[in-house]
This record gives structure tokens, C-alpha cells and sequence, in this order.
């Protein structure tokens, strides 16, 4: 170990002097390893997909080129030959001081496979930059190259600088406007190293549970959920030596990451580097692809935007950020509302309406059609009166007329809609036919050695798939050719996150109720001694309580229960009263409730352990009641400041007798003979309680009749007090 | 060739990422780059001229097209082109003119016939540049930078083909080629030295005590003010910060270091400070051949404050930033939208930008617009390096330095591609 370790140092110091001969390196993962964008990787690698008419690929070229990167590997798998056909004819292959070389492999299954490789053929040297071929980003390498390098000088385990960006998932779908999963991240606030990282996969799970070691080792450690993961790596040569070491390495963050988080043995750690004015983000799903292009239109990628990239005068910025092309014929009444892109050669008819939308190159749109939020690609013709709502549409699809695409709808490559016909919400829809063999749900993105080969075969498919069709595919009404895929089992409702059109109000409604539901459970869940069954029974007597404030009502079940749970665990784990008191003084502040509702609270939960524990007779019952008074008076007193307190705690005792704990309204009078034993309540107080309760119907007057003589004594006491005054 | 080859498309990627910033360096570098084109392109034996205007514009036409809000670029390759065509003119009646005076002179030796007509040639040459352009009212009362210029270069080349002594028809090719890189080379001269020239006439229009106001931040106008301090000017500046780039902090700072007594105030403190102000000061991105003005944004605000009391808006411009098109000419790209996280951090504003929720269309719109165009009406007085000008005079300045042939440069630049 030792002797490694130095020759990690002997490298390091070695690396320094090279590096400064070294290019900066690159390797690009033109394959994202995942199936989210089926059925269009299908037929064609994501990399190529257009993002507002451009090949997502040529943003990552064009931003690693800016950034000084001056060597890129990129690493082709499905469709590798689209991929090395398109980089050839493109001008990536003709830039000075930027050498593209692909490597191509067709049996790699994931990002680990794809290093594994890169490592075999040794082409790195140094420190290189590890991103995905769908990434978009504007940053400047400098800072960041820096600081790893800086941190690699001190400390020859820093292998590895993750970039990340603010960015604030929604409170009610826990995904960031992404479509990613909520994603925290534990870090030193000083060194920027990553401690934790964990996407939150199940939204149960509710909680995440960090190492008890962290927080022993770190000063200050700082949990953020409002961090995206840029998928932009700074690496050392190590990382590719990792991924060969642990053959079972397979995705980047799920494994390799979290793989070296846990391992201590050999120590290696993860930095982070936030950047802030400039844009980084990789497209990982349909809503990123929507929400990227938005970004993109709107110029947060400057200087990589449509008018800047395609260089020349071919694209202009009219107003409102609408991109149009030189030579787009345009209807007089044609409508192209903002952020709206439209390609080359395309004609749009009359009274069109075009919103949000990207139109790509040598399109027919035809009249009345409405166009919201969608992607259509090239070559689509979209004939009159067609509707398309939040749909990606890819290159030679033909809408005939009247066909309507409902939100999140997918066409693929070429497919044909009937007229008229409507094609549901979410619905994907492709020439070929669904994968029939399914993969298992969780490991759905690399067990499927299928998928790859899968999209071989599609490739050869391709051409002679057309005769086929035409007998089977009638799903897209008439003169419709296409196969609507169905969606997963179990992924059926969870449809709606990923896609391109925004989350249905119907769907945030719900969830912001499961989330109530939720946190319920949550503070169920922290009662961890108390029968969940009583609880309920309990916020339903408040729900009688006052139902003229709801929210006051919620509010003080909520806190009752606390109470009651505190009270419970004082019980149990024997806690002294003085801490006891202290922790329902926490609880009244931060429910922000008055010392009168502690009190009622702290008795209600009181006479409610005295009901549960075990009672065969109304005597015994008696006793438990005061064995627990007894106990707990102290607890019960410091709530009691005054008189009015002392009232409200008759009133609650009056109110259980009457609906949650009826055993006791037969005892009534000497519990509450009792608490004036034990001078919780003063005579003042039952008396004004008596006096009040006077002038009220006579249902409520049961429990003053019953303790009529325990209050005739208490007046008489009085009056003799005061004669012998 | 491949030589300029990559150096051109090494200078279109530059532009095309927005790497070269200023229109000067803009300005200097396509001029030397353009040089290099010139002197590696091959002149057939005729028409020489159009052979070289061909190869200019074939490269000018991509580096506009790389970066057409830069309109710096366009401006030199016109200059260039002009200066192709003048050198081709004169060159040619100095050869008609020396014909006709070896028609005359019979009897004279070999030695003679070839210096004789160059000296002529020189003259002839001088005069058909003034017949070329419309006459300038510059050359017409000052007549001096002009007429001094020209048989500088003449005569430089006449010795180079005095040394040369080799056939007609390659020396007349060579000594275009050699004459159109000289002018280059005093284009780029000028370029580099336009600061200097503007700076010299800074006593002339600062007075003592005067308060001069500018916004963000220009080299021009920086190199102007320190010329005046440095003549023993005291007087004040008001800088305002200029957002979103907030480049006048750095002007402040320059001027600060180099003794100027400087107040720093926010773009929206304007109109508030504008009372106090004796005179406005700034730099400019282009100026039309109408005398509008391209800007930073923000300055036609401050145009009309200062309009508004009656305070001298005065524009800086170094000769290459004057643009022979007008601001509603189709091709003219008057803005450049930037990236709005100038304005504000992204993470901050995440949640607004949420697609997912809503209308699925962003209700939070961030412009970051670049420039401002300001109406002629509102400028006073322009400086550049040939001296100060009004606005309405601008057409008369560009007609000196463009031919009217190359103004539709980048129409072509368009239906070509």
C-alpha cells in the first residue's frame, strides 16, 4: 500500500511537468447508455437528435472546442456508424488544434464498459474532461481545471471534480425542472469535497441517512437538494484505471460515484465545483430536451444559440426571440407567437399559429394548424387543421388532415396519423414494433445487452420494414402506418414526469395531496410508540372541536399529537419532567401555540395513557389515572399559569368523557375531585367553570350535575374559609 | 495558400465564438489578415486588380458572415477593396500617362523613360484619386492627409520597381500587389494608432474644471481623457457603470490609477447627474453612414438626458468603425442578444424557469440586448481620427473611404450561401 501510494506521488509530480506539454483531453460518450429516448434512438443515436435544428453532438463540440479542449475521444456504440458518418462530413473534422477520433464498439453496455475500453487503448495521458455527447453547457474549463489541478498537487487522491449548478427542484414533484430526481448532495463548505450523493429514486423513502462518520470527520458538512449534477467530470488518469479494476462499475454516478464515496480503503476523493453565471445541463429525458431548447432559445447557452452556431446570416432573432431562417415562406396570416425556431425552407400556411415551438428544415405546415409547445423535426408535413400540443415529431412524419397529437406525444421517424385521428396523451409512437422482450424494470439501463443489438438489427430493419406494415398498422386510423407502443407496467403513471409536455394541474393537485398524506405518515411514522389508530380517532375529535378554522384546527391536531407523542416518550423512557416541559415548550413555539392549548394537550394525553393502559374496572381505572396525575403534575403545572388555563383543561376532560374516552364520564367527579387534591386546579376555577356552564343546555350540563355535590362542597368550603376570615 | 487558408479559418472560428473582443483588434486583425491573403494570391497577367478584388471578397464575405454583428469586419474589407480599386486606377493611368509621354519623348534613354513616368505617374495618379471620389470637403479646404499620403506610396512603389528592372507587364502586377499591401499596412497603421490621433484633439474640446460624463467602458474615450489630464486639463469625470457588464467599474479604476478625480454612479442616476454634466463623452460600436450610432447599451438614454440640458454628446470613433451602411439597410444586424445570466445567477431563478408546471412556457423572459442605436439627431459632434465632424457630414467621410461598388458586400454574402 504504502509503496503504491508513493508511486502515486512520483506519478503526480510527473503528471505536472507533462501536463504542461500535454492537450487537454476529452473523452465524449456519444451513447447515454439509457433507453428514455425510445423509440427515436431506435433508428437514429440521441447525440444526432436536433436540439432547436442542430445535432445535440455539435453544442458538446462546439463548447468543448471553446473551452480549449484540443484532443476529443469520442466513444460510439449504437448507431456508431450514423455517429462516424456525421462527425466526418462535418466540420468538427477539418477544425486546427481540435482533433475528433472516434472509437467504436458494439458490445458495450454502459458508461463503465465504454472507460474500460478507453483505458485499453491508452489514449489518454492526463487529466481530461468526461461528459456525455448530449451536454450543453457555456462554462469556462479554466477555473475548474485549476482547482483540480491545485488539489491534485496536495493531495494525489483527488481524482476526480464533479460540476454542479443551482437549480431548485419543485417542492410538489421533488424532480428538478430536468425531469431528474431530486438529488442530494452532502459537501464541505470548505474543501468542496462531495461526502454523499444520492438521488432519490424512491419517493417513500421520504429521508436520506448520512454516515455518522461524516459528520465526526468534517467541521461543517452543508446537504443541499437544490444542486443539479452538470454530468461534467474534470478526471485524472486513475479514474479510467478504476473502471477497470472494478469490473462492476457500470454507471457513472450510481456506481462509480457512490462506489468511491462508500469505499475508504483507498481513500480517493470526489471535489465539486459550482459554477454560477454560466449554463450547464445534459439531456437525459424528454422534459430535459424541452427544457433545454427553452434555455436555448432563450440564450442562456450564449454564445452556442441557433443564430451563433449555424454561423452565417441564415438564422436571424426577430423580436420576442423568435428564430427564423432566411428563406421560410410565411403566410400573411400566419401567427409565429415568441421563442419559436423555424428551419430552412420551410412554408407555413395560412392563419398558423406557432407558439414555443421548434420547426425544423424543409417542413409543410399547412393552414389552421396549431402548433404549441411541440418539436417538429425536418421534412414533416403537417396538413390543414391538424392540432399538436407539447409533441416531439421526428423527421418524415406526415400528419394528415384534422389529426390532433395530445400532450406528450412522441411520433418517430416517418410515421404516418390518419385524418382525424386523435392520438392519446403520452402515447409513442413508431414504425417498428415495440422490443417484445421486456427487461427487468430496475436495471432496465444496462442489464439489456438486448438493446444494443436491438438497434442493430433496427438498422437493418429499416429498409425493409415498409411492406410490413402496411397490413398490420392500422392503430393511427385511416391511412395511418405506425405501431403505438404501450407504455411499462409500473411505469405507466410516472409517464407524465419525463415528458415534454408540462405536468398536467390535475397530477400537481394530487401530488401536492400525497405530499400532505405524506408528511402525515412522516409525523406518524416519528411517533413511533403511539397506535396509529388512536391518532386518527384523535384528529377527528379536534375536527369536531371548532370547524369554523380550519386551518387553526389542523394546526393544533398536528400539534396535539406532538404533544402527545412527546408526552408518550417522557413516559416511557422516563424523562425528567423539567426536560419534558422543555420539549413542549419547543413544541408551542414552533406550532406557535399559547401555554392553553399545552395544557389541554398535555391532559388530553395524560387521561389518554390512563385509558389505554390496562383497566378491568372503573376503580382501576380511577388509579391509573391518578397514579399518572400524580406523576406528572409537575409537567401538567407548568402550563398552568392561570385560571383561564385550568378552565380549559375541565373543558377537555369534560369533552373526552363525552367522545374519546367515555370510560371516564362515569368518573368525572372524582378525577376532577382529584386534580383539586393535587392542586392542579384551584377552586376558583371549577367554580368559574360551574358558573359558566350554568346558563348552558342542559346536554351539556350532564358532567355538572354528576359533580353537583363535589362543587357544593367546594362552596361551602368557601364560605367557611371566608367566615373565618 | 494553405498557409492563409487556416489562419482564415482560424480567424472565422474566433469570430464565430465571439473570441475577439473590440472592434479595434477586430478591425487590426482582419486587415492583417486580409494583407496575407493579398500577398499569397496569384496575379494572373491581366486584370490583375479583379483577380485580387475576387480573393478579398471571397474571404471578407466569410468573415462577415462568421460574426455580422462586428460590423468592424465589413468596414476593413471595404476599406481594403476600395484601396484595391484606387491603387488599380492609378496605376493605370500612370501607365496610359506614361505611354503618351514615351509617344512624346522619343529620344530619351532607357534610365530616363523609367523614372520620368513614374515621378509623373505619381502626380497623374494623385489627380485621378481626386477625380475617383466625389470631391471631400476634407481634401477640398485642408487638402493635406490626402495628397500627402498619395505620393508617399507611389513613390515607394516606384522605387520598387525602379530596383525591380524586370519586364513590363510582371512589374506593373508585382507593384499593384506591392502598392495595395503598402496601403494596407498604413490602414493597419492607422488602426493601431487611431487612440493616439482622437487622444491628440482632447485639449481642443476638455476645458479646466469641466465635468465630463461617459458610460461603461471604451479604450477611446480612456485614452482621451488621460491625454487631457496629461496637457495639464483638471477636470472631473462621472462614469456610470454600465449593466449588465458593469464595464465602467474598470474604467473607473483606470482612470483612478492614472490621477483622475472620478465618480462612479449607477446607469439609472443618469438624468440625476446629468444637470452638472459640461459634456458627454463616449465610445461608439459603429457609426452609420447617416450618423447614427451604434452603442452600448444604454447610451440613448443618456442622449437624451443629455439632449434634455442642452449637454454635447460627443461620439469617439476611430475611422474603422465608420460603417458605409445605413441602420435600415436589411443586412445591417443592429443588435446581439447575449445571455441573460449577466442579469441574474440562474439557480437563483430556477424555479421560475420550471417547464415541467404551468403553461409549459416560460413566463420569465430575460433580454439581454447589446447595443443601442442613437438617432443622429441627438449626437453633437463625432472625433475621429481625421478630426471632428458633425453628423450630417458622415456620408461625406465614409464616400472617402468606401467605393460604392462594395457597399452590397454582404448581399452577395447571402444569396451565395
Amino acid at each position: 500500500m504504502g509503496a503504491q501510494k508513493k508511486g502515486a506521488t512520483a506519478r503526480v509530480s510527473e503528471d505536472q511537468e507533462e501536463l504542461a506539454r500535454n492537450p487537454l483531453q476529452a473523452i465524449l460518450l456519444a451513447d447515454s447508455f439509457a433507453t428514455t429516448f425510445r423509440p427515436i434512438t431506435l433508428e437514429r443515436p440521441k447525440v444526432l437528435l436536433p436540439l432547436a435544428n442542430i445535432p445535440m453532438i455539435d453544442y458538446t463540440l462546439a463548447w468543448l472546442e471553446s473551452a480549449g479542449v484540443e484532443e476529443v475521444f469520442v466513444f460510439c456504440c449504437a448507431h456508431s456508424k450514423q455517429v462516424i458518418d456525421y462527425l466526418e462530413s462535418s466540420q468538427w473534422s477539418s477544425q486546427p488544434n481540435f482533433s475528433v477520433t472516434t472509437i467504436e464498439s458494439h458490445n458495450s453496455i454502459s458508461a463503465g464498459d465504454a472507460l474500460r475500453l478507453i483505458y485499453e487503448r491508452n489514449v489518454i495521458h492526463g487529466d481530461f474532461v468526461l461528459i456525455s455527447g448530449d451536454t450543453v453547457s457555456n462554462m469556462s474549463l479554466t477555473q475548474v481545471l485549476l482547482e483540480h489541478k491545485e488539489r491534485r498537487k496536495k493531495d494525489a487522491n483527488a481524482i476526480m471534480t464533479m460540476v454542479i449548478k443551482q437549480s431548485k427542484p419543485s417542492p410538489i414533484t421533488q424532480q428538478s425542472r430536468l425531469g431528474t430526481d431530486e438529488l442530494f448532495m452532502a459537501i464541505n463548505p470548505v474543501t468542496k469535497q462531495l461526502l454523499c450523493y444520492e438521488d432519490k429514486s424512491e419517493y417513500s423513502k421520504g429521508f436520506i441517512s448520512l454516515d455518522k462518520t461524516l459528520i465526526a470527520d468534517n467541521p461543517s458538512i452543508i446537504l443541499h437538494n437544490d444542486k443539479q449534477d452538470c454530468y461534467i467530470d474534470v478526471c485524472s488518469q486513475e479514474v479510467l484505471s478504476l473502471f477497470t479494476d472494478n469490473f462492476d462499475y457500470q454507471h457513472l454516478r450510481r456506481h462509480f460515484v457512490k462506489g468511491l464515496l462508500v469505499d475508504d480503503i483507498m481513500g480517493y476523493k470526489i471535489f465539486t465545483h459550482e459554477i454560477h453565471s454560466s449554463y450547464a445541463a445534459r439531456i437525459d429525458n424528454f422534459r430535459s430536451y424541452d427544457t433545454i431548447s427553452k434555455d436555448i432559445i432563450q440564450r442562456w447557452t450564449y454564445p452556442f444559440v441557433p443564430d451563433i452556431l449555424c454561423g452565417s446570416s441564415a438564422i436571424k432573432v426577430e423580436r420576442q426571440g423568435t428564430y427564423r431562417a432566411s428563406d421560410v415562406t410565411l403566410s400573411r396570416s400566419a401567427h409565429i407567437g415568441s421563442f419559436t425556431v423555424i428551419g430552412q425552407g420551410t412554408k407555413i400556411g395560412n392563419d398558423t399559429k406557432i407558439s414555443h415551438s421548434v420547426v425544423g428544415e424543409g417542413c409543410t405546415i399547412g393552414s389552421n394548424v396549431t402548433i404549441e409547445g411541440s418539436y417538429i423535426w425536418n421534412n414533416v408535413t403537417i396538413e390543414d387543421g391538424c392540432q399538436l400540443r407539447h409533441a416531439v415529431v421526428c423527421d418524415g412524419v406526415i400528419m394528415k388532415s384534422g389529426a390532433v397529437l395530445q400532450p406528450g406525444v412522441i411520433l418517430s421517424f416517418k410515421v404516418v396519423v390518419g385524418q382525424q385521428f386523435v392520438v392519446p396523451a403520452y402515447s409513442k409512437v413508431s414504425l417498428l414494433q415495440q422490443p417484445t422482450q421486456q427487461d427487468s424494470d430496475e436495471e432496465l439501463e444496462y442489464a439489456d445487452s438486448t438493446s444494443g443489438t436491438g438497434e442493430l438489427q433496427s438498422d437493418k430493419l429499416n429498409g425493409d420494414i415498409a411492406p410490413d406494415l402496411s397490413e398490420t398498422a392500422y392503430e393511427l386510423g385511416t391511412g395511418g402506418v405506425g405501431y403505438i407502443w404501450s407504455v411499462f407496467e409500473g411505469a405507466q403513471d410516472e409517464e407524465w414526469r419525463h415528458s415534454v409536455a408540462p405536468i398536467p394541474t390535475d397530477k400537481l393537485v394530487k401530488l401536492m395531496l400525497d405530499k400532505d398524506e405524506d408528511e402525515e405518515q412522516l409525523t406518524q411514522v416519528g411517533n413511533v410508540l403511539s397506535a396509529s389508530g388512536e391518532l386518527k380517532a384523535g384528529s377527528d375529535d379536534n375536527g369536531s372541536e371548532d370547524d369554523d378554522n380550519d386551518d387553526s384546527r389542523d394546526d393544533y391536531g398536528f400539534f396535539e399529537k406532538e404533544v402527545e407523542a412527546t408526552f408518550l416518550r417522557a413516559v416511557h423512557e422516563n424523562v425528567k419532567v423539567d426536560h419534558a416541559v422543555l420539549e413542549v415548550n419547543a413544541l408551542r413555539l414552533s406550532y406557535n401555540m399559547a401555554s392553553v392549548d399545552c395544557a389541554g394537550a398535555i391532559f388530553y394525553s395524560m387521561m389518554k395513557l390512563a385509558v389505554e393502559s390496562p383497566h378491568n374496572s372503573a376503580s382501576e381505572l380511577h388509579r391509573n389515572a391518578a397514579d399518572i396525575i400524580t406523576k406528572w403534575q409537575k409537567l401538567l403545572k407548568s402550563f398552568l399559569h392561570d385560571i383561564d388555563e385550568e378552565i380549559e383543561v375541565i373543558l377537555k376532560f369534560e369533552e373526552m368523557c363525552l367522545e374519546s374516552a367515555k370510560e371516564f364520564a362515569a368518573l368525572f367527579p372524582q378525577i376532577l375531585h382529584l386534580l383539586y387534591d393535587k392542586e392542579i386546579l384551584q377552586e376558583d376555577a371549577i367554580l368559574r367553570w360551574a358558573d359558566e356552564k350554568e346558563g348552558a343546555d342542559e346536554s351539556d350540563k350532564v358532567f355538572l350535575k354528576s359533580s353537583e355535590k363535589f362543587i357544593q362542597w367546594l362552596k361551602e368550603a368557601e364560605e367557611e374559609e371566608d367566615g373565618e376570615d | 495558400m494553405p498557409g492563409t487558408q487556416t489562419l482564415v479559418n482560424d480567424f472565422i472560428s474566433k469570430l464565430k465564438k465571439r473570441k475577439i473582443e473590440g472592434s479595434q483588434a477586430t478591425a487590426k486583425q482582419t486587415a492583417e489578415l486580409l494583407r496575407s491573403v493579398i500577398s499569397q494570391t496569384r496575379v494572373p497577367y491581366t486584370n490583375q486588380a479583379a483577380a485580387l478584388i475576387q480573393s478579398v471578397k471571397a474571404v471578407g464575405e466569410r468573415l462577415i458572415a462568421a460574426n455580422p454583428v462586428e460590423l468592424a469586419v465589413g468596414n476593413v474589407v471595404r476599406r481594403i477593396l476600395h484601396i484595391i480599386r484606387e491603387e488599380d486606377l492609378s496605376l493605370t493611368t500612370a501607365a496610359m500617362a506614361g505611354l503618351n509621354l514615351s509617344a512624346v519623348s522619343d529620344d530619351e534613354d532607357d534610365a530616363d523613360r523609367d523614372n520620368q513616368p513614374v515621378l509623373s505617374a505619381a502626380a497623374i495618379a494623385a489627380a485621378s484619386r481626386s477625380t475617383l471620389r466625389p470631391p471631400s470637403l476634407q481634401t477640398l479646404l485642408e487638402d493635406v492627409p490626402d495628397s500627402a499620403a498619395v505620393p508617399h506610396t507611389s513613390s515607394s512603389g516606384g522605387d520598387s520597381e525602379g530596383k525591380s528592372k524586370s519586364a513590363d507587364k510582371s512589374s506593373r502586377s508585382r507593384k499593384l500587389k506591392h502598392d495595395v499591401i503598402e496601403a494596407v499596412n498604413e490602414l493597419i497603421q492607422d488602426i493601431s494608432t487611431c487612440h493616439e490621433q482622437i487622444a491628440e484633439q482632447a485639449v481642443e474640446h476638455i476645458h479646466q474644471n469641466e465635468v465630463i460624463l461617459t458610460l461603461g467602458s471604451s479604450r477611446t474615450v480612456l485614452e482621451f481623457l488621460c491625454a487631457a489630464k496629461e496637457k495639464k486639463r483638471s477636470f472631473r469625470v462621472f462614469v456610470s457603470e454600465g449593466a449588465p457588464r458593469y464595464q465602467g467599474h474598470l474604467l473607473a479604476k483606470e482612470l483612478v490609477t492614472r490621477g483622475l478625480q472620478t465618480t462612479l454612479i449607477t446607469d439609472s442616476a443618469v438624468f440625476a447627474m446629468i444637470s452638472r454634466v459640461n459634456m458627454v463623452i463616449v465610445g461608439a460600436h459603429a457609426v452609420m453612414a447617416n450618423g447614427g450610432v451604434i452603442a452600448p447599451v444604454g447610451l440613448n438614454m443618456v442622449a437624451l438626458a443629455a439632449q434634455k440640458h442642452a449637454v454635447p454628446f460627443v461620439v469617439l470613433a476611430g475611422s474603422h468603425k465608420l460603417c458605409p451602411l445605413y441602420p435600415h439597410h436589411p443586412e445591417v444586424l443592429l443588435n446581439e442578444l447575449r445571455s441573460p445570466s449577466e442579469l441574474l445567477d440562474f439557480g437563483e431563478f430556477s424555479d421560475c424557469l420550471d417547464f415541467g408546471s404551468g403553461i409549459g412556457a416560460p413566463l420569465l423572459h430575460v433580454v439581454n440586448p447589446r447595443f443601442d442605436y442613437v438617432p443622429p439627431k441627438l449626437v453633437s459632434l463625432f472625433i475621429t481620427d481625421a478630426g471632428g465632424h458633425n453628423p450630417s457630414y458622415m456620408y461625406r467621410l465614409i464616400g472617402d473611404y468606401y467605393s460604392a461598388d462594395d457597399l452590397v458586400l454582404q448581399r452577395r454574402a447571402t444569396s451565395g450561401n
